[in-house]
């Protein structure tokens, strides 16, 4: 009885087991944000406060940090999503010299160790004489979030039905308009996975953009990572919530608006 | 909605398609009387939805003109064409409510009151209850009429309509080609429709033009296609035909023709034999062929195949030279046969079409049937 029970269960304990082990991180980190540590580190719990979540801000160059990740994220994310859905067209729709070269050049960014690709990079930067910094690091986002956008978007242009826009053209469309009222409504969803994942990468990216930085362009992952090494304030624990409840939001809100769809679609 | 004058006639001038390997359409001809229900028939792959897609701009021709009355259209665009296509999936946009895409036509157009254009047209196809639905929403047989409406509502010189019920049952099909007929007739557009199945081009075209490997076989109303096909492929093609190898003897006083088929003398009239061929097919439908004496023309067999379908029983008579013939008996309430009996197969001289032998004679065979 019992057993057939447990059965019956099973696969809902092992959703429940992973969902605990990949949310429990994200609970340490809001707990810890409650805290008011005795030392430098704030890794024992060992008073309530809010001050952390009264004054977010309330360590030096931690809201500059902040700041320049969502200008550069935000940045990085709309050029790559702009080149990113063009390549993706190009690919999807024509044939042309060199795309199967194309195609490949596009994973590449994905494939490359970011270690390499930081080094890399840096090295062409120096070559070019091009001093490191926030438009190094621009570059080097753009670049690397491209190819995520590509991807995304290529996978929604493959189901798109080129008899849509045959029937546009047909029933008096420009190409411009078909363009702008079939072509990019039916492919947004595509796009607007490709720059939300566009802007996640670029705002947590560590690796390549560390080795392009200059000391005047300090990303918050940067910040984070300089932070602990001599302490950690707990306002890291805020912003890190923040941004945890953003993205869960996010999430929640695109699940919410799709069932709604899908609702209406049904209830025809 | 406001009519736009005298419909004008379509005319294709030495129109032909070549893709890089095969030549999709020949050099052809054909001119489409303004308002007239016409048809393209034929199997797939014989050019009929290339020659469609060349008319609406969606394919540009090799060779040839385009005229929609004195106006030369080939170089125009597709979205520059007056010309509106009823595609065969009906392509009707996802994410448009129907009556966005029934308006679509129209606004692009700049025309005033789309809307109210738009809802008039889903009335015509009786589906102004669903306008606020978007496409999923909606069966295959309402997506279609939507699609005919969104085609409709811009009143073009030209109406195309590519396969429009082969995705449909066969109940809902016949339900739309009376549907279709009806709103023709009621618009009073030119209505080019595409299709390879002869019943559905027969029951609804005022003229069907019968293609065949990139080429028209024949262009003429239902009935003269029927009972004077002018090719061994147009016979096949459209209905059942029995085609006896024969040749022309002489001619008698009364205006018919002596034949000899396998041995056996035949009359024919001579006004349907082709001047100047002596080697024929006689071509006799199985509706045409009697059991028994009636007619003047007979043949013995024995019968292989027998099958009641309730309004008429069909038969299969072999002849003494092994070729087997098929007739279809009314069911009149006249005598029965049974599968192995000897008959008598006849029919009048006039009840032919005689077709010059040098054409295969199963040409066109089995293709009508899918």
């Amino acid at each position: 009885m019992t057993m057939r029970w447990f059965r019956k269960h099973l696969l809902t304990f092992a959703a429940m087991i992973t969902l605990t082990i990949l949310l429990v991180p994200n609970l340490v980190v809001a707990i810890y944000s409650f805290n008011k540590p005795d030392g430098r580190f704030n890794y024992r719990l060992t008073k309530f406060s809010l001050d952390a979540w009264l004054h977010p801000c309330g360590t030096p160059g931690i809201c500059q940090s902040l700041g320049l990740s969502l200008r550069i994220g935000i940045t990085a994310s709309i050029a790559a999503t702009i080149l990113g859905t063009m390549i993706a067209f190009a690919l999807g729709r024509h044939r042309f010299h060199g795309r199967s070269a194309t195609n490949l050049l596009i994973f590449m960014p994905m494939a490359t160790p970011e270690v390499v690709m930081g080094s890399s990079l840096l090295a062409l930067f120096l070559n070019i004489g091009m001093s490191t910094g926030r438009t190094a690091i621009l570059i080097a986002h753009i670049m690397f979030c491209l190819s995520f956008v590509v991807v995304a978007v290529k996978a929604r242009v493959a189901t798109l039905d080129p008899r849509l826009e045959e029937a546009a053209a047909d029933l008096g469309s420009t190409p411009v308009s078909t363009f702008l009222r079939i072509t990019l409504p039916l492919a947004a969803p595509g796009i607007a996975a490709g720059a939300l994942l566009a802007f996640s990468l670029s705002f947590d990216d560590y690796i390549i953009t560390n080795f392009n930085a200059s000391p005047d362009s300090i990303t918050f992952p940067m910040y984070v990572w300089g932070a602990a090494q001599r302490g950690t304030p707990v306002q890291i624990n805020v912003i890190g919530t923040i941004m945890f409840l953003v993205s869960v939001l996010v999430v929640v809100g695109g699940q919410l608006i799709a069932t709604r769809r899908a609702r209406a679609a049904a209830a025809g | 909605m406001a009519t736009g004058g005298m419909t004008e006639d379509l005319r294709l001038v030495g129109i032909s398609k070549q893709f890089e390997t095969f030549t999709a359409v020949h050099p052809m001809d054909l001119e489409v009387p303004g308002g007239s229900f016409f048809a393209l028939l034929g199997p797939s792959g014989c050019g009929k939805t290339t020659t469609l897609r060349m008319v609406a701009g969606l394919e540009e021709p090799t060779g040839g003109r385009i005229l929609i009355g004195e106006k030369d259209i080939t170089s125009t665009k597709a979205y520059q064409r007056n010309v509106n296509t009823v595609f065969q999936s009906y392509a009707l946009f996802p994410h448009m409510t129907i009556l966005d895409n029934v308006a679509f036509g129209l606004k692009r157009r700049g025309v005033k009151g789309a809307n109210a254009a738009a809802q008039e047209a889903l009335d015509l196809v009786q589906l102004s209850q669903v306008a606020g639905k978007k496409p999923a929403q909606l069966s295959g047989g309402m997506q279609q009429r939507v699609a005919l409406a969104r085609a409709i509502v811009n009143r073009p010189d030209v109406l195309l309509l590519d396969e429009p019920l082969g995705a449909l049952d066969l109940k809902l099909r016949r339900q739309m080609q009376i549907e279709l007929k009806r709103i023709q007739s009621e618009v009073g557009l030119t209505f080019i429709h595409v299709t390879h199945d002869q019943e559905e081009a027969m029951t609804m075209a005022d003229s069907i033009a019968v293609m065949n490997g990139g080429r028209i076989e024949q262009l003429a109303d239902p009935a003269t296609l029927y009972e004077r096909p002018a090719s061994t492929f147009v016979a096949n093609f459209l209905g059942q035909s029995n085609l006896l190898q024969a040749r022309i003897n002489g001619f008698g006083a009364d205006g018919v023709a002596l034949a000899q088929t396998h041995g056996q003398d035949v009359l024919v009239a001579g006004d349907n034999v082709p001047d100047g061929i002596q080697d024929v097919w006689i071509g006799v439908r199985p509706e045409k062929l009697r059991l028994g004496e009636a007619g003047r023309n007979r043949l013995d067999g024995v019968v292989t195949d027998a099958s009641f379908t309730g309004v008429a029983t069909q038969y299969l008579i072999r002849m003494p030279w092994g070729f087997e013939v098929m007739l279809v008996q009314q069911n009149d309430g006249s005598a029965r046969a049974q599968v192995g009996e000897n008959v008598v197969v006849s029919w009048d001289p006039g009840h032919e079409f005689v077709l010059d032998q040098h054409q295969a004679g199963d040409a066109g065979v089995g293709l009508g049937d899918d």
